[in-house]
């Protein structure tokens, strides 16, 4: 698992490539919440091209830095997410309080 | 009569070996020529398994776990096996986003996921001896199906 994070304005853009599982999750959580806190971060967009696997892991670092950046008044959204990830982020719900976006300019037009 | 294998692995509950365990699952299905989507859902059906394993049955300390694979004709039937905490309430721990840790940023949806990328699962359970998950899928015939 890599991670790859860039700063445009305020918004985290968190590239995450590889595999996110319960293992990987805790590295990605850490990494990102450190820019969340030391970078001045009010939005994340999650940019998931080269994510191979990801299991329900998945969805507990997505919610939770939700809540993390809900607090902070931003928003978070997703983008190039396949189709087995989108089978697990609907199954719980994420889609409800997160937007998907075909690529990364639209989700940044929209932070 | 129907095209029969079986394997055995027995591994540390580490969490390193959630890749292993999915890896080395979806390479012995891979016999059955299953779909990409179908070793997906296979895989990630395992991953959570072994994560229950890992975070609930041993509470993070290093034990053994054990995964079992069937494979008979088209039907795939894999057992993952702690000797762990094991689960007081399995209804409950079946809801969907229902976590007994939730101070871990646990999701909850593991029992979800795992009842939604498989056939069936059948979770055996006892406190203070173990937890035994039984997942069955069926892969589907493709390229094979003139043969019948």
């Amino acid at each position: 698992m890599q991670l790859k994070l860039e700063v445009e304005n305020n918004t985290l853009i968190v590239y995450i490539n590889g595999e996110l599982d319960h293992h990987s999750a805790e590295d990605v959580r850490e990494d990102i919440d450190t820019a969340i806190d030391s970078k001045n971060i009010k939005n994340i967009v999650f940019e998931l091209s080269n994510m191979k696997f990801m299991d329900s892991s998945g969805i507990g670092v997505v919610i939770g830095r939700y809540k993390k950046i809900s607090k902070l008044g931003g928003r978070v959204g997703v983008v190039n997410t396949n189709a087995h990830v989108d089978r697990i982020f609907q199954m719980a719900g994420i889609y409800k309080i997160i937007d998907k976006y075909s690529t990364k300019e639209k989700a940044l037009e929209n932070m | 009569m129907n095209f029969q294998n079986y394997m055995k692995i027995e591994f540390l509950s580490k969490s390193q070996n959630e890749s292993f365990a999915r890896v080395v699952v979806a390479s012995f299905v891979s016999q059955l020529d299953p779909t990409i989507e179908e070793l997906a859902d296979i895989k990630t059906a395992v991953s959570e398994a072994v994560t229950n394993a890992i975070i609930h049955g041993y509470d993070n300390s290093n034990e053994k776990i054990v995964i079992e694979c069937k494979i008979n004709g088209n039907n795939i039937e894999i057992i993952i096996e702690d000797f762990g905490n094991g689960i007081e309430d399995i209804e409950l721990a079946r809801q969907p986003l229902y976590t007994s840790k939730p101070e871990l940023e646990r999701s909850g949806m593991g029992f979800t996921v795992m009842e939604t990328f498989m056939d069936e699962v059948f979770i055996k359970s006892e406190k203070n001896k173990g937890t035994k998950i039984e997942m069955r899928k069926r892969i589907r015939i493709r390229a094979k199906e003139n043969e019948e």
